[in-house]
């Protein structure tokens, strides 16, 4: 027999989203338990190392900074795919969500009064009067300095500091546990179904509110920054509920810099040049008048470009082009872009001060996710609610400007916790021991199906790389109808393949063979809505970029994907809702100098 | 580069029935730029699909993937074969419970020398939403960094003696943890509440000065700074008027 455990709140991931809401809905007098693949302080969210873009506005750098410039960098950002009056919420709330971090104990960069030289050899002198204030920095797509960070740890820093608080509340967490499907009456959401990873034990989870906040699942593509773990699990459970639906998949965003082997995302703040095989410094050819630091979607494309082209440097791990920092010199390398340094010593062997960097674009980050209202509250299914990367409430629209992910992640858990908690405190727990008995049998069938071998004989790891491999050849960053037209029937072929999977290893107790096999058809399923979505979408808009219809359409495509998946389809179905546009209606996207 | 590595990997599920404690040795090919996380990811999906280890980030940056690499506690992700020789031994970190193979609950320990410590902010100053933030010096706040930067691996408490002999003992990430609060001017405790948590053999004065913490850190923190400074504090605290 199951156990059973019974909560206010259940939250799912315990990365950044998930720990800031767990803590609004605790700070709340509700009872909450986190479901986490693996222990908090090892989510994903500790890799963020950049910043939190937020209107503070103290450097002289900063200066005239507001939430209004915060919304039109965003806004344009997105291509305008984003809703407006999530934005317009996120950067007006920005401000008090990392001031409350400080607060919490994140040691954020401060400023000290005084001169002091950038990279481009210009001088800065910041005033007495900003000295202790909350310092920031440059970023793409930024009108002003404005990314708070914790020197070069700025995800480790504030995961410690929310974890903490989760400690200090008394918050239940349940690590290396993983939700396997969802509870639910065709209604409302009840809770989960969760398989210990240490035991392999099948439990229930019921709760009178759901948060999915598993984060992205940038593992769905062959080659991706993202830690092993982000699958898209969350994704799939609210997909597979027939019921939620997943927002703008189609919109996937590469980040420009990564350092092969492990695709490691290095910034340089901006300071460096992308030189192709030839050493040609080949971004100004394309934008003479911002060569610096245009749109994260734009610079891969010009990259990708220039491997296309025949330009790229043959590496051991594929074509790449060089990141050229040299002319930075060894003290701003060692003083200011220590972990790139780091980085390129411990995974490359390469000293960055006298060596060209290798480089290439490679999946970052999805904007996608499972779509909510501006409560975050999950259409489809009453009592889920979403936040994060996992969501798509919708903030970044085709492309996400650097720092509004982690900056997204303790704003919407501040909001969407309190919604979560005003749900839950007028909500009773009502559920019938039927219900949760039938959703947990139909997951220990499945468990038992695959151990006993029933199923058949297809590789689960052969299979997901397959999937990678589609996905990055046909849903990268330059994307065609034909391509597309081919993922999808491949993708297709593959999902039937994935009911298919037996496993080499027996399946017993918590081995990871077992976990792959029960992801694998959900996470071929996010594939295809990825390929389906872009597919459809016969436009270029922010990261989603089709060769075959390079100009962004507003009159037919100003609009958000929704895909859901109904029982026993094949492809997800899509259809297509307004995007709010509040204030400022659709124009020019050029990035700010 | 054209080695054929052998790799012997300590092999356990305890959690499962009827097995027990083995060594199991796999072949690859060495390839280039391979380091511990891709031979292990290779031997499971094309060797043994059973193997159990825990990578998350791949990058240093997340502290899931401790293991011992012929003997030494290191971060699979950052350790390269072309640095090993051909023969590469691998097991489990000590200290931690075992869950499977090369997978450790450090997690577990952590979460409760964190709740044991009290290793959160300590403050009863309530937040304004709409004041500025408090003022701190950026020096201040790179000596908290510094100790705020390890990332809970486990690498030095493996590395500890002590910590072998004396399970309650608290070691080198423990004791660096809490510095790390100690030195934050935003944290009201008094140095007579840590010398509470701290002021023990389970603490601080558990130390013995062995520095195998400090010599197999894989981010380098100067451990052996923190605990001296946390035990100058924690000494001067003990021998003081009470309530000091």
């Amino acid at each position: 027999m199951s156990r059973t455990h019974v909560t206010d709140v259940l939250v799912l991931g315990a990365g950044l989203a998930g720990e800031r809401t767990a803590i609004e809905a605790a700070a709340r007098g509700l009872e909450v338990v986190i479901l986490s693949l693996v222990p908090p302080r090892r989510s994903h969210s500790t890799a963020a190392q950049g910043g939190l873009q937020a209107a503070l506005g103290n450097s002289v750098m900063s200066r005239g900074d507001s939430p209004d410039l915060h919304f039109t960098d965003t806004v344009i950002g997105a291509d305008w795919g984003a809703d407006q009056h999530v934005v317009r919420l996120f950067v007006n709330t920005a401000p008090a969500a990392v001031r409350q971090t400080a607060r919490w104990g994140v040691p954020w960069s401060r400023i000290t009064a005084g001169e002091r030289r950038l990279p481009d050899l210009a001088v800065i002198e910041e005033p007495e009067a900003a000295t202790g204030l909350i310092d920031a920095k440059k970023f793409g797509g930024a009108t002003k300095w404005r990314t708070c960070y914790a020197a070069d740890g700025t995800g480790h820093a504030l995961q410690y500091a929310l974890d903490g608080m989760v400690l200090s509340l008394g918050i239940t967490v349940h690590d290396r546990t993983e939700a396997i499907a969802l509870i639910h009456d065709g209604e409302k959401c009840l809770g989960t179904v969760a398989r210990c990873l240490r035991t392999g034990e099948v439990r229930a989870y019921l709760a009178k509110a759901v948060v999915i906040a598993t984060g992205g699942c940038g593992r769905l593509y062959g080659l991706s920054t993202n830690s092993v773990i982000n699958e898209g699990a969350g994704l799939s459970l609210a997909l597979n509920t027939g019921l939620a639906r997943l927002g703008n998949m189609e919109a996937v965003q590469f980040h420009p810099q990564t350092l092969p082997p492990a695709w490691i995302p290095v910034s340089e703040g901006g300071g460096g040049y992308l030189l192709d095989r030839n050493l040609d410094y080949f971004m100004p050819y394309y934008q003479p008048q911002n060569n610096k630091q245009p749109y994260r979607d734009v610079t891969a494309r010009r990259m990708e470009e220039r491997i296309r082209a025949g330009l790229g440097v043959e590496g051991p791990h594929g074509p790449h082009l060089w990141l050229d920092v040299r002319h930075l010199g060894t003290d701003h390398i060692e003083r200011h872009l220590k972990s790139l340094a780091a980085f390129c010593r411990d995974f490359a062997g390469i000293d960055p001060a006298r060596e060209l960097i290798p480089v290439r674009p490679v999946q970052h980050y999805v904007m996608g996710g499972v779509r909510t209202n501006i409560d975050g509250a999950a259409y489809g299914l009453k009592g889920l609610f979403a936040v994060g990367e996992a969501a798509c409430w919708d903030l970044h629209g085709f492309n996400r400007l650097g720092g509004n992910s982690l900056a997204e992640t303790i704003v919407a858990g501040m909001v969407v916790g309190k919604k979560v908690a005003e749900f839950a405190l007028g909500e009773a727990l009502h559920y019938t021991s039927t219900l949760v008995a039938q959703h947990l049998a139909a997951q220990e069938d499945r468990l038992r199906r695959l151990v006993a071998g029933q199923n058949g004989s297809e590789n689960v790891y052969a299979l997901q790389k397959q999937m990678g491999q589609i996905l990055t050849e046909h849903a990268g960053i330059f994307r065609t109808g034909s391509g597309l037209e081919t993922a999808v029937a491949a993708l297709a072929e593959l999902h039937r393949r994935a009911q298919k999977v037996g496993l080499a290893s027996g399946g017993r107790g918590a081995v990871p063979e077992l976990g792959a096999a029960l992801r694998l058809p959900g996470m071929v399923r996010l594939a295809l809505c990825i390929a389906c979505s872009a597919l459809a979408r016969t436009e270029s808009r922010g990261g989603h970029f089709r060769e075959d219809h390079p100009n962004r359409d507003d009159v037919h495509w100003l609009c958000r994907t929704l895909a859901y998946w109904p029982p026993g389809a094949e492809v997800p179905v899509l259809k297509y809702e307004p995007v709010q546009i509040t204030e400022l209606p659709p124009g020019k996207r050029a990035a700010p100098a | 580069m054209d080695r054929r590595l052998t790799f012997d990997i300590f092999r356990y599920h305890p959690f499962t029935a009827g097995t027990e404690p083995r060594m199991q040795a796999f072949h690859l090919r060495e390839t280039p730029g391979m380091n511990i996380y891709a031979a292990l990811t290779r031997i499971r999906e094309e060797q043994d699909p059973s193997l159990m280890f825990d990578f998350v980030c791949r990058m240093a940056l997340c502290g899931s993937c401790g293991m011992l690499i012929n003997g030494r506690p290191r971060l699979a992700c950052k350790t390269f074969t072309r640095r090993l020789p051909d023969r590469i031994t691998l097991y489990p970190l000590p200290v931690f419970r075992l869950v499977g193979d090369l997978s450790v609950d450090t997690g577990e320990w952590f979460r409760h020398v964190a709740l044991k410590t009290g290793a959160w902010l300590h403050t009863s100053r309530a937040f304004e939403p709409v004041a500025p933030e408090e003022r701190m010096d950026n020096e201040t706040v790179l000596k908290v960094y510094e100790a705020e930067r390890c990332i809970e691996c486990g690498c030095c408490l493996a590395a500890c003696a002590k910590v072998h002999i004396q399970p309650g003992f608290i070691g080198a990430a423990g004791v660096n943890r809490l510095a790390r609060f100690m030195l934050d001017p935003r944290d009201e405790r008094s140095a007579a509440q840590y010398f509470e948590v701290l002021g023990s053999q389970d603490g601080i004065f558990g130390c013995m000065g062995l520095m195998g913490c400090e010599d197999n850190c894989p981010k380098d923190l100067p451990l052996q700074l923190q605990l001296a400074y946390v035990r100058r504090t924690m000494a001067a605290a003990g021998l003081g008027p009470r309530g000091n």
